[in-house]
């Protein structure tokens, strides 16, 4: 076992793949030498060279573009946008490429690839650093959309996706980076894709989250004692339906809560799965809890723009009063 | 004095160096003429053109009737096409736009695959390994920063194979085109990009595309090596690329291919809306297959004899082209089933639903 934050688990996991599989690559903006602006590949180029952790010219379409066509020919290129802020540049190669070329040609071509990049906010950041984007990934379809809460499950999902033959967008939150510690297994192991983790049992509430959202929801849920089932999503797309269904069947009453935007946001599918599948097994309608449907505030006003304890707990009660 | 023609001044030392063999007559220029480039390959090289030309009118006319969905020709543009695709080594990868049908005509695609595609399935897109060629990509450049990693690839597993790409004038103005021949320049990864320019970006002229002299020229902002061709010349096109993939273990090149889209940009398209009669008279006037047919001809190596036997067996091709694509029978679940490596419970469930309701083709 070793003892790892979210960072250096995620570093562990690539380290691990780049050993198994020469066909592995990284490649991105200070990846290199300079470890990541968040050092996540730190030690990475000394140990495996610059022919397979590559720093690459600034420009964040050319990198999603250039490792679309590398895992086209065989490679398996993980390669790092350095905030989720500048991946709109590439926005046109996941959507138009990563996302279709499997099932426009028939599952003749693939793109094993992993796109590493840090979303969230919380850390008073500079504008453009601080994006939830997860449903605009999720909704074009064809892209595996992760989002992992701890360094176990960091670890596990990233070698999953590493090995697997999807395009899969990995959103690590910086908040969590180095958050925590965790007790985590040295060798490689993986967490299974499409299947949420359910952390803690309760029969009053059912909490549906996912990333950062999951320490101020077990703040709450620890506070004011509540018998509530918390279910970290850890796969935004594909959706964890069957456990999302069965929970809220067991408990009646749920609340979703992400940092992202409320409006058309992850939160509007779940609430809308449970509406389709569980509608009568409800006692209260769906409640979400996101930020306010605008973009990322200055880091002056995000305390007021993130979702916090009070915000969540208020949700919380008026749900349980309904 | 042809479009797009011009040398850099003093920001820049060196040129754009522009290569013609035969000219508009059909006269070749014999210090210029590849070696390699015997009369049959020529011969060769002029009923691929030919057929590429013939599949072409057809489709155009499957469209006018309704069978096909819109369909992009190529007339006019055949030379880049073939002598591009015949310099080609068999190990050599090619990455197309999609006025490349010619290309892979050329590279040995089945051509009633190229018409599923523009019937509209992506069957059409399944393109047998030894073809070595990728399938077409509409959303415009978007495939050229694929091309510098599939060229970055090679490199890495140490393989001697050439990428050749495409793109039209238009998507040289494009933010992928560049950022491809910048990241190919800094891995010098054996990439062969090339420019078919055919003057227009569906209305948009070449003059009001870039104000860059040549299009060629903006390889030199990438630190590769460029060269402006005329696209109309098949043999100087081949030249061109069969140097360029020569010395792609070197780097890339970027090659400029002047020619004319003597057609619409696609079938929705009217182009009298935009450009004269009399421009597109003048080009027809430099058509490639009329260039190539008169330089045989000289040589005796070609004669009314042999083309009016060509034309017919390339009918019974195209007819036969038809008859195959049209045999397709889509199957509605086809389109779920490729979307991710395994059918995911959301898919699966959509296409029960679908099927349950013989995907909304019943009646109600």
């Amino acid at each position: 076992m070793m003892l790892a934050n979210m960072v250096t688990a995620i570093n562990n996991a690539l380290e691990l793949l780049l050993r198994e599989n020469e066909e592995v690559v990284l490649l991105g903006e200070d990846i290199g030498k300079d470890g990541g602006v968040f050092r996540v590949t730190e030690g990475l180029f000394d140990k495996f060279g610059e022919r397979r952790v590559i720093d690459t010219p600034l420009a964040e379409s050319g990198i999603i573009g250039t490792a679309i066509g590398m895992a086209l020919s065989g490679l398996r290129p993980i390669p790092e946008i350095q905030f989720a802020g500048f991946m709109y540049l590439g926005f046109s190669q996941l959507v138009n490429h990563a996302a279709r070329y499997r099932s426009r040609t028939r599952a003749t071509r693939t793109v094993p690839m992993v796109v590493r990049t840090p979303v969230s906010g919380g850390v008073r950041s500079l504008e453009h650093h601080s994006e939830s984007p997860e449903a605009l990934y999720s909704h074009a379809g064809g892209l595996v959309v992760l989002e992992p809460s701890n360094p176990y499950d960091a670890k596990g999902l990233l070698i999953k996706a590493g090995r697997g033959g999807d395009p899969v967008l990995f959103l690590e939150p910086t908040r969590l980076y180095r958050l925590f510690k965790q007790e985590i297994p040295e060798e490689a192991y993986e967490v299974p894709i499409g299947k949420a983790n359910i952390l803690s049992e309760g029969e009053d509430l059912t909490i549906i989250t996912y990333g950062t959202m999951i320490p101020v929801v077990k703040d709450v849920v620890e506070k004011r004692k509540l018998s509530a089932e918390v279910v970290d999503l850890r796969t935004i797309n594909p959706l964890d339906n069957e456990t999302i269904v069965e929970s809220a069947k067991k408990t009646g009453r749920v609340l979703v809560v992400h940092e992202a935007p409320r409006s058309f946001g992850v939160g509007a599918e779940v609430a809308a799965v449970i509406a389709e599948e569980a509608m009568f097994e409800l006692q209260a309608p769906v409640i979400r809890v996101g930020a306010p449907s605008m973009p990322y505030p200055f880091p002056g006003y995000e305390k007021y723009y993130v979702p916090n304890e009070k915000k969540i707990s208020d949700a919380v009660s008026r749900l349980l009063s309904l | 004095m042809l479009l797009g023609v011009g040398v850099l001044g003093s920001a820049y030392k060196g040129e754009i160096k522009y290569l013609q063999i035969i000219d508009e007559s059909g006269n070749a220029d014999d210090s210029l003429f590849p070696r390699d480039l015997a009369d049959p390959k020529v011969i060769e090289m002029y009923k691929a053109m030919m057929l590429a030309r013939a599949i072409d009118t057809k489709i155009l006319s499957l469209q006018r009737q309704g069978r096909t969905a819109t369909y992009a020709p190529g007339l006019g543009e055949e030379a880049v096409q073939i002598g591009s695709a015949m310099a080609m080594r068999k190990e050599d990868i090619f990455v197309p736009a999609f006025r490349q049908g010619g290309v892979y005509l050329v590279r040995g695609l089945p051509m009633e695959v190229l018409l599923l595609y523009w019937m509209g399935y992506e069957e059409g897109n399944i393109i047998p390994k030894e073809v070595n060629g990728f399938p077409m990509a509409v959303p415009v450049s978007t495939q050229m920063p694929h091309s510098a990693g599939i060229a970055f690839a090679q490199m890495y597993k140490s393989r001697d194979v050439a990428v050749v790409s495409y793109v039209g004038d238009g998507g040289t103005s494009e933010g992928d085109f560049y950022e491809a021949l910048n990241f190919a320049g800094v891995w010098k990864a054996p990439l062969v990009a090339i420019i078919q320019n055919n003057q227009w970006a569906i209305s948009v002229p070449r003059s009001k595309q870039s104000a860059a002299r040549t299009l060629a020229q903006k390889a030199i902002a990438a630190g590769i090596n460029a060269v402006q061709v005329d696209g109309n010349d098949v043999v100087a096109v081949y030249s061109a690329v069969r140097d360029a993939i020569e010395n792609s273990k070197k780097g890339p090149t970027l090659i400029e291919c002047v020619t004319y889209r003597i057609g619409m940009h696609t079938t929705s398209d009217d182009p009298t809306k935009y450009r004269s009669d009399s421009e597109v008279e003048e080009w027809k006037g430099k058509d490639p297959i009329l260039r190539i047919k008169a330089y045989l001809s000289k040589r005796g190596a070609w004669d009314d004899t042999k083309e009016k036997a060509l034309v017919e067996e390339q009918a019974k091709t195209v007819d036969d082209m038809v008859e195959k694509a049209e045999a397709f029978k889509p199957d509605p679940k086809n389109i779920f089933e490729h979307v991710y490596g395994s059918v995911s419970e959301t898919l699966k469930k959509e296409m029960n639903e679908a099927e349950a309701s013989y995907f909304w083709q019943g009646e109600i």
